[in-house]
């Protein structure tokens, strides 16, 4: 959020005469198509949620909460509970595994290479999220690579592919690049100082660790734990090509309510409203405690 | 700090983790060029994938149409996305956090959600479903991230260029075309480079507005991997990662550039 910087002003004191035509011209085409395309029809499936029992093409009742109530049943509690479980798991997983990479990168690696390291390890982004759940799928499958490998190596085989370990290992694999570097930006910060003087005053490296670097960096990772949070809680390629028919997350029963063939437009426009007000309590989170600067820069 | 060249557990740790990240790439790497259709052992060298690919047309027409998509929502939202970051930075009005604030949505709000409201809003409206909707669909989120991406670049930019060219008797619009937005251009370039590959990459948006009308890469690629291993798929994934390699490379090149000419 930044404040108007004072030596813009004379650009807009030229425009006085007409001083609404600047604002309009660069604000204006951008904002109508967020409000036509975004904040419009975000208010629609509020409406529409609000219809219970509302398909396509069918006539519709009056408003109601229907839809909400529907939810309350236990097969769709497990669906939600199911979604935070691995909302949650692979959260923590990236922080364990992302936490360590990030200080090395950011503390340890030769100067020189830092930030050609760091383009390393996120590069894999840039690659299609699902060409990359695909790969997964070919790891994990009962004749795939992991199996031909453990044979190989005299270790009982197992069936990976369509359980939970490995939505989990795709969620890990798929967002652990966003955790390393929004902490990394926050350990590039770290005063290293702070960690000598605990030194010289006889700290061992694991007091100064968790005395002076976690809690100094604890912004970064409650920003990196939320923003990962976020993505995996809505989270579709992962749970479909990985965890088969077990595994029904909160944007799967989205998907089928639309595409699939149940097609009940205002239980499914209810579900979205539950996962954007989960979404913005995270958001709400974020804001009160994250580092937003760490995230802003990544 | 500890001495950078001797190998400690979380350098390590590191390598192990680059090799994690890794891994699924290479895997499909290899297997782009082995002959087995079924087995994960190998059987060969092949290189009967990548001509199943060229001669697949409707992997083909499939590209074609992620191309137009992304190309056109792209172009579109670097004006539209650039404008919005100029007048925020440049503006004080009534509502400018709730401006700023649903511009950052598409960022935040989940892909499936976004694409169920934008489904049920062209179903109201009645609009047919078809390769034009999916752009103006992604339109959304690409412009929304042009936004972010020049107005962090904004953020560092020094105003008294600008306000030179205006002393020296520059138009507004003169200043803001020969002399903001040259300097803009790295932001620029950067946050289509990231729009164009999220617009390539994007399934759940692209499946809630394509109707029978389009069939972008993704949900080509979708409707033939939720069914089992397909080893032309391979083939596919290493040329389009070959491709986004070759992005990445210009994007970290484009901010290496940006970076530098800052310094100086």
């Amino acid at each position: 959020m930044t404040p108007v910087p004072s030596p813009l002003r004379p650009w807009a004191d030229r425009f006085a005469p007409r001083r609404w035509l600047g604002p309009v011209a660069l604000l204006g085409p951008g904002g109508v198509w967020l409000l036509l395309l975004l904040v419009l029809p975000t208010l629609l499936i509020l409406e529409i949620s609000l219809v219970p029992g509302l398909r396509l093409g069918q006539p519709s009742g009056g408003y109601g909460l229907g839809n909400y109530l529907q939810i309350l049943q236990p097969v769709y509690l497990r669906v939600i509970g199911r979604s935070l479980a691995f909302a949650l798991g692979s959260t923590v997983l990236c922080l364990l595994l992302g936490f360590p990479v990030a200080y090395w990168l950011a503390l340890m690696s030769p100067q020189r290479w830092r930030n050609l390291l760091l383009v390393g390890f996120i590069l894999p982004l840039w690659t299609s999220s699902l060409l990359r759940a695909y790969a997964w799928a070919a790891i994990l499958r009962p004749s795939g690579v992991l199996n031909t490998i453990l044979t190989a190596v005299g270790l009982p085989t197992q069936n990976w592919l369509n359980t939970p370990t490995a939505v989990f290992i795709g969620l890990t694999y798929s967002f652990l690049p966003y955790m390393v570097l929004i902490l990394y930006a926050s350990l590039e910060k770290l005063d290293t100082r702070l960690l000598e003087a605990a030194a010289d005053l006889g700290a061992t490296p694991s007091q100064g660790f968790w005395k002076i670097t976690v809690p100094q960096t604890l912004p970064g990772i409650a920003a990196g734990c939320l923003l990962v949070f976020i993505s995996t809680l809505g989270d579709f390629v992962v749970p479909t090509l990985l965890g088969g028919a077990s595994s029904m997350n909160i944007s799967r029963l989205i998907y089928n309510q639309f595409l699939g063939p149940t097609r009940a437009w205002g239980f499914g426009s209810a579900l979205s409203m539950v996962l954007i007000l989960a979404v913005s309590l995270a958001i709400a989170l974020l804001l009160r405690y994250g580092d937003k600067r760490s995230v802003s820069e990544t | 700090m500890s001495a950078p060249r001797s190998i400690t557990w979380p350098s390590l740790f590191t390598a192990l983790m680059y090799a994690f990240m890794y891994f699924p790439i290479i895997v499909l790497g290899v297997y782009s060029f082995n002959d087995s259709r079924y087995s994960a052992s190998w059987e060969g060298f092949s290189l009967r994938w990548y001509r199943a690919l060229f001669s697949d047309r409707r992997l083909l027409s499939a590209l074609q149409d992620s191309l137009t998509i992304a190309i056109v929502a792209v172009a579109v939202s670097a004006v539209l996305g650039t404008l919005m970051a100029i007048g925020l930075a440049r503006y004080r009005f009534r509502g400018k956090g709730l401006y700023r604030g649903v511009s950052y949505l598409p960022l935040i709000v989940p892909d499936i959600a976004i694409a169920v409201a934008t489904l049920v809003f062209l179903a109201s409206m009645a609009i047919p479903l078809s390769l034009g909707t999916i752009i103006a669909a992604h339109m959304v989120f690409c412009l929304a991230y042009i936004a972010v991406v020049v107005a962090s670049r904004l953020q560092r930019l020094d105003p008294n260029l600008e306000e030179a060219a205006l002393d020296l008797g520059a138009t507004p619009t003169q200043a803001l075309i020969k002399v903001l937005i040259p300097q803009l251009a790295p932001g620029i370039l950067a946050g289509c480079l990231l729009a164009f590959v999220l617009s390539m990459d994007d399934l759940l948006i692209s499946s809630f507005t394509a109707g029978g009308g389009a069939n972008p890469l993704p949900i080509e690629i979708f409707s033939r991997v939720r069914t089992g291993v397909k080893p032309d798929i391979n083939a596919l994934s290493v040329v389009l990662i070959l491709g986004s390699a070759l992005l990445a490379g210009l994007a970290e090149y484009v901010r290496y550039r940006g970076d530098r000419q800052r310094q100086l």
